[in-house]
């Protein structure tokens, strides 16, 4: 183990989050805030001290990084980035527990979108803004930020990578990962500044629209009202809806659109599951819900808005869900364990998975009919090897424990099967609300301290896939180089 | 500049290892997914998964914006196959490794011409090469040539209670007046680019840039053995062997092979009538012994297997062979071979990695003025010597080498004015149509303009 480059490389971070929190600072000059101004600068300011102070101490010529020290930098950016980011919202006074913030700003950096606010509109124009912010930073990922910026890290940065970049197969658009996390970027701040605009020209101020897009761009779900999106006119919830479904769709694919290719993007199994699955999905719910809603035409947009939104773990509402039929409620859980594509900035298991793990399944049917066939599983026209087969199924079944655990863990609270099962579903997703008392207009505020504990660890343990954090948690991984 | 590297073999991984360190932008092409994910973890290149010939899979790796095409399968029949694909779908320059001796001879430039390739390596033949200048002038650890070979740089290192111990490099100048340059000197895991205050001690690997002439007195004064080796002992019959066989055959010296395999002895006897091919397991101590180990010039050890190389070359030395070399194709085993005491390593993977880095800034460089010639890295790979040819309009003309604001950790080791090698004093000046040689450490150097200030 490399502890000293893992540690040089928390230090980095620790600048960075400083550096992230200069742009709420100056959203708090605009408006006035001058006590929330404080908090971010104070945070700021021992962020970066704490921050150099450990990149200088731990500053080392031998900067090799294998594939452990990929996944103990990538959890430990994202355990510092949280501890720092929650400082504002305690020093502010604005969430006073810091539990509360903890959970919050987790809450924010794994683009959940799950909330212990009582009255979301009581917070200040700052305050809201970075919660939001943390959404548009943590859904591109955090490390992939220091790759785009921080020149020539390391050779073997596709570790990084690797460990924060969703999906069960991390390629390279172009040769060095510097450019890919430059390209990757590019495509995100490109879209995020388009749905600013088209939110802007509809019934948002800009203020309004830069805050909702960043929830969008994220899939993270944070809003600035009590009903969501649900207030807004029926132009912003479409755009919304549509944006919400472009962000779930692999970043490589754009990336193809912009170089031509597009036949390669028309020819991608994900993209085409991925839409299918949400026209089936939207459909079934507009038939389901008609009875409840004024016409077609109303059943078929709150039926696209929150699909799209679920399926790409979202957790925006335009309505209350939780009133929904049990089918339109079954459908949309499914929804919450399937995701969004692979290389997107989404969570869930991902439809890339979800159809490797079919294949897989029909595969074995097929075995036991015909013992001795020989079949690949074939995905975007390639056959799968035998290893990403294997940690596809291995995923999933932790991913089946983990689920398990944390619904034990919290089983204490007194709340029905309903709720504390989508609480750990939608935090474990990143999704953000679930149903029942975790529902659109609910929150997680009435849980206790440990319990909002265990769904900050879920959230960052869907986030970061599993595997980073469990490793970055298991002392052999820490022992030290001699 | 994007490259593209077929074959991720040992001799594709140190192109790649190389090419990338140069900060280019490489993708990795290998049919097998375990060896290409392997590629992946380590550099910081985009791998494709494929056959190198294939065009869809060449398409994927990006082959119509390519500055660099290198194929370095162990086919010859794919690398040229796959150079030919590449050219057709708009790859700039296209290198491929043809290493089998029947494709080297005449049917070579018919070959190159009809598939488009800027060029064909064959790493055994410059191996061989390489070996051969080395065998000719034993007490050298290295030679490399500049400009067809009118100055040479040699590396050697200086034994205990050497007689240039404690010298200043000035004093050495002042007392023995010779046209030599020490330009780089490596001690320990050190590598200094001396100036004149530089004090030498024994034990330090020392190169030095002189013409041929120069260097025979100069060994002479140190009292290094001049004789070339006359009979050769070498192990394993490999294309490496069969290259060097010949050249020295051809040169008149006693060449003894020695492999296992009685198939290959018999086409190597087949092909080469002259040299003395016995069939024989070459670990057993006794057999080497019986041909003879302890009366040749030299041993050569060339086995496929980097270990057996090192050990059989350490009971060579055991049995006070005067020159023994062996080839090393892994880096880690080289630095270990050098501290048991092992000076001459001759790895192909390494000619071949210079080569391309050459060509790589060579192609950088196509609006530059100044162009490369050679590239050598000298010093396990820490210093670069390089040849510019220096055209009129080097910002440096005609200024004495004294005045002219030098980078740090650069030299000028020499300057060839037609067949004329000079080596330069502070009053020497550079003058166009000149060639220059330049030592460098820790910098990249494209065009001669990048040594000033």
């Amino acid at each position: 183990m490399n502890r000293k480059m893992v540690f040089y490389m928390f230090g980095r971070i620790g600048q960075i989050a400083a550096l992230l929190l200069l742009l709420p600072a100056v959203v708090a000059i605009i408006y006035g805030e001058y006590k929330q101004l404080w908090a971010f600068l104070i945070t700021a300011a021992g962020a970066v001290a704490a921050g150099t102070a450990i990149s200088l101490l731990c500053r080392t010529k031998n900067k090799v990084i294998y594939a452990k020290e990929g996944f103990a930098i990538v959890s430990l950016a994202w355990i510092c980035m949280s501890v720092v980011g929650a400082m504002p919202f305690t020093l502010s006074g604005e969430i006073p527990s810091y539990i509360d913030a903890i959970f919050e700003t987790v809450s924010g950096f794994t683009t959940t979108g799950a909330s212990i606010l009582r009255d979301v509109e009581a917070l200040s124009y700052s305050m809201l803004f970075w919660r939001s912010f943390t959404h548009w930073v943590g859904g591109m990922g955090v490390l992939v930020f220091v790759m785009a910026i921080v020149s020539n890290m390391t050779d073997r940065s596709i570790h990084l990578m690797r460990a924060e970049m969703p999906g069960p197969t991390v390629g390279k658009l172009v040769p060095r990962g510097r450019d890919t996390a430059k390209i990757l970027y590019l495509i995100y701040i490109v879209m995020t500044v388009v749905q600013i605009i088209m939110l802007w020209v509809g019934d948002m101020n800009l203020y309004e629209s830069i805050v909702h897009t960043f929830g969008t761009a994220g899939t993270g779900g944070f809003g600035i009202k009590a009903d969501s999106i649900g207030g807004y006119s029926s132009y912003s919830q479409m755009v919304i809806a549509v944006f919400m479904l472009l962000f779930g769709v692999n970043f490589n694919l754009f990336y193809l659109v912009i170089i031509g290719r597009f036949k390669s993007v028309l020819k991608s199994t994900e993209l085409w599951t991925y839409l299918g699955i949400v026209a089936v999905a939207v459909v079934s719910i507009t038939v389901n819900i008609l009875p409840l809603c004024g016409g077609v035409g109303d059943a078929f947009r709150q039926a696209f808005f929150q699909t799209s939104s679920i399926m790409t773990t979202t957790g925006y509402s335009t309505v209350n869900f939780d009133l929904w039929p049990s089918f339109s409620k079954g459908i949309l859980m499914l929804l919450m364990c399937f995701g969004a594509c692979a290389g997107s900035t989404a969570g869930g298991l991902k439809i890339s998975r979800v159809v490797i793990l079919f294949k897989l399944f029909l595969g074995e049917i097929r075995r036991m009919l015909h013992p001795r066939s020989v079949s690949s599983v074939k995905f975007e026209g390639k056959a799968v090897d035998k290893q990403t087969l294997d940690s596809v199924a291995v995923y999933f079944a932790v991913y089946v424990f983990c689920i398990i655990a944390a619904f034990l863990a919290i089983s204490f609270e007194p709340f029905g099967f309903e709720t504390n099962f989508s609480a750990v579903l939608a935090t474990f997703n990143n999704i953000g609300p679930g149903f029942g008392a975790v529902g659109p207009f609910g929150g997680f505020a009435d849980y206790s301290g440990f319990s909002k504990i265990i769904f900050s660890f879920a959230m960052l343990l869907g986030r970061l896939e599993i595997f980073p954090l469990i490793i970055a948690l298991s002392p052999s991984t820490w022992r030290k180089n001699r | 500049m994007k490259m593209i590297i077929v074959g991720c073999g040992k001799i594709g991984a140190s192109i790649i290892s190389s090419l990338v360190g140069e900060g280019n932008d490489v993708v990795a092409v290998d049919s097998s997914p375990s060896v290409i994910e392997e590629i992946g973890n380590v550099y910081d290149v985009m791998c494709v998964c494929g056959n190198g010939a294939d065009t869809e899979t060449l398409e994927e790796a990006g082959v119509s914006k390519a500055d660099l095409f290198v194929a370095v399968t162990n086919s010859d029949e794919l690398n040229m196959l796959a150079c030919f694909v590449a050219e057709r779908m708009g790859a700039k320059h296209t290198i491929a490794r043809i290493r089998n001796p029947e494709y080297n001879d005449k049917s070579l430039d018919f070959l190159s011409k009809q598939l488009g390739l800027t060029v064909s390596v064959n790493p055994e033949w410059m191996a061989a090469k390489e070996l051969f200048n080395v065998l000719k002038l034993p007490a050298a650890v290295n030679i490399e040539s500049f400009s067809g070979g009118n100055l040479e740089m040699v590396e050697l290192r200086l034994k205990q209670e050497s007689i240039l111990d404690g010298l200043s490099l000035i004093e050495l100048r002042r007392k023995y007046k010779a046209q030599y340059l020490i330009c780089a000197v490596q001690r320990g895991e050190e590598v200094y680019i001396p100036d004149g205050n530089f004090v030498l001690k024994s034990g330090d690997k020392i190169g030095i840039t002189a013409s041929g002439s120069e260097i025979q007195k100069l060994f002479k004064m140190l009292g290094l053995d001049q004789k070339s080796a006359k009979s050769v002992m070498i192990l394993g019959a490999s294309r490496t062997a069969y290259y060097l066989a010949k050249r020295l055959l051809n040169s008149g010296n006693r060449v003894v092979v020695i492999d296992k395999d009685e198939r290959i002895c018999r086409a190597f006897a087949e092909e080469l009538p002259d040299a003395v091919v016995i069939c024989g397991d070459g670990t057993q101590q006794e057999l080497l012994l019986e041909e003879g180990l302890g009366s040749v010039d030299a041993f050569v050890a060339l086995t496929g297997l980097d270990e057996l190389n090192i050990l059989i070359s350490i009971f060579a030395m055991s049995q006070n062979v005067p020159k023994v070399i062996s080839k090393v194709n892994r880096n880690e085993l080289a630095i270990i071979a050098d501290k048991l005491g092992l000076e001459c390593i001759v790895s192909p993977k390494k000619t071949v990695s210079d080569i391309l880095a050459r060509y790589a800034r060579a192609i950088n460089n196509s609006q530059g003025i100044n162009s490369i010639e050679t590239l050598y890295r000298l010093m396990d790979g820490s210093v670069e010597a390089l040849e510019f040819n220096v055209s009129k309009d080097f910002k440096g003309l005609k200024t004495p080498l004294k005045d002219m604001q030098l980078k740090r950790n650069m030299l000028i080791a020499g300057i060839v004015r037609g067949r004329k090698a000079i080596i330069p004093g502070g009053m020497d000046e550079i003058l166009a149509g000149d060639r220059v040689i330049v030592i460098v450490s820790g910098n990249q150097v494209i065009d001669l303009d990048d040594i000033l200030e």
